[in-house]
């Protein structure tokens, strides 16, 4: 079968060395499989090690064993073994991933922080802030914010603006980690609405959902993803 | 792969017993944003200045777009240094002419380049002001005038306005308000990647290299302990050094 | 004009005119260079015009004729020392007549007259440098004239023009020679630096305190710093001489009484003469 995205015995722990050097494993053996068009579910309790898979996923983690699979650039390439180089060329043309804070940069406007994928892509300026303000718009982000820094934005308006800056660009594979935390109804209908479209379109999408209505019209699948024993 | 605008290997240089490089190897890439961080005393300094040929290490090789910098002549180097590279120091003074108006300062790397008419170096030095949100009605307004944002600012326009591929910044922020830091920070994050520069950023922020920088380095006595993209090094630290350095911060 | 015996010819010991003499033929290959020289004590102070007279006394013969002027005077109190000295030390004809001379000294200026391949000018230089005000550290400077690193110059020029409108230095204004070094070419005015290029005299340069040679060969190029859209311009009072009417010659200022009367006469005063005694003999 086809895939967008495959790891293969995905493992991850973490060294503290502050804490005496005491290990900490997270994740272990990961056999996880999305394909063109599909969004599974991660699931699991807190504490289980969702969000560290994805951050795996993203390259934000090392992996600590296995293989990141990804298409990227008519080839398939490991993000586990990539340099970050490669990641970086990755995460500008494959990869895309909605964290559930947005990291904001100083006085960048909230239009241009949407628009800077697409530019990074050699999308024309022009046309990069137009695409990013129609998809503000779609997720109901008033027309006098687009121009201001989202420093001082309410945590659901800040949200908006990163779910736009992910969904912009229409990356072939998608990470989302809690996309419709701090919406309302209206807003949480836009992101399922966006979810659609972009599986329509063949984006293959990881997602954790807390909002268990979201994710059962979303999802294609279910992910389990199981904490440790303690003793492991 | 495509090859690397600047590669160092097996860099040494010793003072005294003090080993400030111990061996290191770096590589950056054209349009490439590379944080060196560590603490005082780390060697990143040091690093700086003999990748851009200011010291001479002991051992080791330096190669820029396929020419070797330590066997460079002067004259090649300086050459290089006009056209090519661009070197932001941490104290305005430094990189400044205190005695020279504002226009004089940016304007002498294009005549240093051969720019001899008058009118388009004002008009050069006139937009590059605007760019880096300076008055340009203090065109003809000494440094020393400035505030000291103004002054790393002044500073940045003068390098950059030959265009340069390779910048080095020595602790670009160190000396200003934080306040005014972070006014800089999106300046020069900006400028970069709208000229698409190559830039060596030594700095102790944390802060600062995350929101610059592609990848980072950790530097601590004289060798390179960790290296990777910025966000994995940050959130994801596997050195001691590293987790304490990340550690010590406020969240970042 | 016989010569006092109590001192070699031309004052200087042979040895010390040769030394003098290699640094000339080295600045002669490479004009506008500086040449380090072991400059003398004089019996003059520096300021007075050591460097010149020393290269005087290096390139001067039984045979020469010569002439010093200040400030493009013959008759100034260090013109006149200079020619009683050389009268004394080297037994050598003087004279005020530009076109007689085959040796002139000079203090600030290039006499009106065209000079020919059968004169030598030796101009007297308080600071050799140019970059001197604006780079005070003398190796990065020597560094600068190694590499052609002129740019700081044009700075300097930059910021007369944004400064005052125009390119404000009206002295001692900086050349390029053989499109290769910079150079001093002292402190005479900007008016007179066309003359200096393409001159046909050997043109030598001696600043005693600084101990410095340079030379312009004959016929060598000599440009003056400018920039594309402000073109040197070689400036003068806007008057004509009281004396003798020259209207293209370099005027001083000369205040004739303290109720603010003034004229402007000839600097040059071997020119304004000549010029009064062709004009009175017409009449």
């Amino acid at each position: 079968m086809s895939f967008a995205l495959r790891a293969e015995g995905l493992g991850k722990s973490f060294t503290l060395h502050l804490q005496g050097g005491i290990t900490l494993p997270v994740l272990h053996g990961i056999d996880l499989s999305v394909a063109p068009g599909e969004c599974v579910a991660l699931a699991g309790p807190s504490g289980a090690g969702k969000s560290t898979l994805m951050r795996c996923l993203y390259g934000n983690y090392g992996a600590g064993s296995g293989r990141i699979l990804l298409r990227h650039d008519d080839a398939v390439v490991d993000l586990a073994a990539a340099d970050a180089r490669l990641v970086r060329a990755v995460r500008r043309d494959t990869l895309g991933y909605v964290s559930q804070f947005l990291r904001v940069i100083p006085r960048v406007p909230a239009v241009e922080i949407v628009a800077e994928p697409l530019t990074a892509r050699g999308i024309a300026r022009e046309e990069a802030l137009a695409r990013a303000g129609a998809l503000l718009a779609r997720l109901n982000l008033p027309e006098r914010l687009h121009r201001l820094p989202p420093a001082t934005f309410s945590g659901g308006e800040q949200q908006r603006v990163n779910l736009a800056r992910g969904f912009a660009p229409g990356y072939p594979v998608l990470l989302l980690d809690e996309p419709t935390a701090s919406l309302d109804a209206a807003n949480r209908e836009v992101v399922i609405a966006l979810i659609a479209e972009a599986k329509a379109r063949g984006t293959a999408i990881i997602g954790i959902f807390h909002d268990v209505e979201v994710r059962d019209r979303v999802a294609d699948r279910l992910f389990e993803v199981a904490p440790l024993a303690e003793v492991a | 792969m495509s090859n690397a605008l600047l590669s160092a290997r097996g860099l040494v240089l010793r003072f005294g017993r003090i080993a400030a490089l111990d061996g290191v190897d770096l590589d950056i890439w054209p349009g490439e944003v590379v944080a060196i961080v560590g603490e005082s005393g780390s060697g990143k300094t040091t690093l700086l200045r003999a990748l851009s040929g200011l010291v001479r290490p002991e051992a080791g090789s330096v190669t820029y777009a396929g020419q070797d910098v330590l066997a460079m002549g002067e004259a090649a180097r300086r050459d290089l240094m006009r056209r090519e590279w661009g070197f932001v120091h941490q104290n305005p003074r430094d990189g400044l002419r205190m005695g020279v108006s504002a226009g004089g300062n940016i304007g002498e790397r294009l005549m240093a380049v051969g720019a001899r008419h008058y009118g388009n170096i004002r008009a050069e030095a006139t937009a590059w002001l605007q760019r880096v949100e300076i008055d340009p009605d203090r065109l003809d307004a000494l440094p020393r005038t400035f505030s000291g944002g103004m002054q790393q600012r002044l500073q940045i326009a003068r390098t950059l306005v030959t265009r340069p591929r390779l910048v080095f910044m020595d602790e670009p922020t160190g000396g200003l308000d934080v306040s005014v830091q972070a006014r800089l920070l999106d300046l020069i994050r900006a400028l970069v990647a709208e000229l698409g520069l190559a830039v060596l950023i030594v700095t102790h922020d944390i802060a600062a290299a995350r929101l610059l920088a592609h990848r980072i380095v950790v530097m601590r006595h004289g060798r390179v302990v960790e290296e990777g993209l910025t966000d994995r090094v940050l959130d994801d630290p596997q050195h001691p050094y590293t987790q304490l350095l990340v550690a010590s911060v406020l969240a970042a | 004009m016989t010569r006092d015996p109590g001192y070699n010819f031309a004052y200087l010991d042979e040895s010390t005119k040769r030394m003098i003499r290699r640094a000339i033929l080295k600045g002669v290959a490479i004009p506008g260079h500086q040449v380090p020289f072991g400059a003398r004590e004089m019996p003059l102070p520096y300021g007075w015009g050591t460097g010149g007279i020393q290269v005087t006394a290096a390139v001067i013969g039984p045979a020469d004729v010569l002439k010093v002027i200040d400030q493009g005077a013959d008759d100034t109190t260090n013109a006149v020392s200079i020619r009683a000295f050389f009268r004394r030390v080297a037994g050598v004809a003087t004279t005020e007549r530009t076109a007689e001379a085959t040796v002139i000294q000079t203090r600030h200026r290039i006499p009106e007259r065209a000079l020919t391949e059968n004169q030598i000018l030796v101009y007297q230089v308080p600071m050799p440098e140019p970059l001197f005000r604006l780079e005070a550290r003398i190796a990065e400077t020597k560094r600068m004239h190694a590499l052609a690193d002129y740019g700081l110059m044009h700075v300097k020029l930059y910021e007369d023009i944004a400064r005052h409108g125009h390119i404000a230095t009206s002295y001692n204004y900086p050349v390029m020679v053989n499109g290769r070094y910079l150079m001093s070419p002292s402190p005479i005015p900007a008016f007179d630096n066309p003359k200096m290029d393409r001159m046909p005299a050997l043109q030598l340069f001696g600043a005693g305190r600084e101990k410095r040679i340079y030379a312009v060969p004959p016929y060598t190029s000599v440009r003056s710093l400018d920039f594309e859209d402000h073109p040197f311009r070689p400036i003068r009072a806007p008057h004509a001489c009281t004396l003798c009417g020259a209207r293209d010659s370099y005027l001083d200022e000369v205040l004739t009484d303290d109720r603010g009367g003034r004229i402007f006469v000839c600097s040059d005063t071997d020119h304004c003469a000549e010029r009064q005694a062709s004009r009175e003999a017409a009449e």
